[in-house]
């Protein structure tokens, strides 16, 4: 499977790094590795979600807890959130970190996916979540760790949009 | 069944948990007993009070916690059931009050009220112990029996449609979130 392996545990060595012990997740092919690895790994709390949209409620509870987590989902799992992020995680100043893989946008081979690609930045500046790229594996680290920072300090959902020059080896 | 009665009843047993409710009645019928510093009120995002009670589950293992749900609510999020059942901490009791109305815009009957069993749903999903009850000494001996075990929790309580006539209380969301988490942090400096 052309997922990056090196990329991913860029990605799940930064998390780990700036404390998250919490994932929620739900499959989506460029995610495979990072929730292996976050279900390999005793220090890391793996929650396997039936819709993305429990997560919001999951990282809230964490966050109440004192407990850092992150949200694995595609931008799909996105927009199926939205009300929760919304009536939620923006009613009550809830830190989310979000790590959204971006389908649908230049390169895309499955049709499905990219009316989702169409929609998805607009949304989250129309719901005036801070977003950021992460495309290369050397600023990965750099990126989650600014992109936690500022939603703890905003404490505010932050999203950060992984592509397919980082994830996918064509 | 009253909702309040029941309320009542377990007010006590509360004490020592970490309470998540659902909007509405719920949350304006438990403040009127007296908020304490250990209860949330999701006044919004119906569905996601069960899931927030696994979030706080799984970070502190060692706490108990209780989700006072609503038929309304957990309709709208069946997959938590599913969800919780995975993981099935056994410091998490779900109550979900089924008054098979959707009370607070305007008592529109829910799916429980043309026989889609919440107890079937979450045993079938899963969860390890589902009970249905219909009186508040049942309530009152299930709520107790499953904070004294060492199981994930469905008790549904058939309770009337009826609530307070409004649902706003002077306790702000924000105040409230923010004190609920202190509250936390403060039991584990202890």
């Amino acid at each position: 499977m052309p997922v990056s392996s090196a990329s991913s545990k860029a990605i799940f060595d930064a998390l780990k790094k700036c404390d998250v012990r919490l994932m929620s997740a739900l499959p989506e092919t460029w995610l495979v590795h990072l929730i292996r690895m976050a279900d390999d790994d005793p220090e890391m709390i793996l929650v396997r979600l039936a819709k993305e949209e429990e997560g919001v409620g999951i990282s809230a509870g964490a966050h109440f807890a004192g407990v850092k987590s992150a949200m694995l989902m595609q931008n799909h799992g996105f927009l199926a959130s939205i009300n929760g992020i919304v009536s939620f995680a923006h009613l009550y100043k809830i830190p989310l970190l979000m790590l959204i893989s971006y389908r649908g946008t230049f390169g895309e081979r499955d049709p499905w996916q990219t009316q989702g690609g169409n929609v998805t930045e607009s949304l989250l500046r129309t719901m005036g979540i801070p977003y950021s790229f992460l495309d290369r594996v050397d600023t990965v680290e750099k990126r989650i760790r600014q992109a936690q920072t500022l939603a703890e300090s905003s404490l505010q959902p932050v999203a950060l949009l992984l592509m397919r020059d980082l994830m996918w080896e064509e | 069944m009253l909702r309040l009665d029941c309320l009542r009843a377990i007010y006590p047993e509360l004490e020592n948990c970490l309470v998540v409710t659902i909007m509405g009645a719920t949350a304006a019928e438990l403040q009127s007993l007296g908020h304490r510093p250990n209860f949330f009120y999701l006044q919004h995002a119906m569905g996601l009070a069960s899931s927030t009670g696994l979030g706080l589950a799984l970070s502190l293992p060692e706490q108990k916690i209780v989700v006072l749900d609503g038929d309304g609510s957990i309709l709208m999020n069946l997959g938590s059931l599913s969800t919780m059942a995975r993981y099935r901490p056994a410091n998490l009791v779900q109550v979900v009050f089924d008054n098979e109305s959707l009370l607070s815009v305007g008592g529109f009957p829910t799916a429980t009220g043309t026989g889609a069993d919440l107890e079937g749903i979450a045993r079938a999903s899963g969860i390890p112990k589902a009970l249905t009850v219909r009186t508040v000494e049942d309530f009152k001996a299930a709520l107790r029996d499953a904070l004294a075990g060492n199981q994930l929790t469905t008790i549904v309580a058939k309770v009337e449609a009826t609530g307070p006539s409004g649902y706003v209380t002077e306790l702000s969301l924000l105040e409230n979130r923010f004190q609920f988490r202190r509250h936390i942090q403060s039991l584990k400096r202890r």
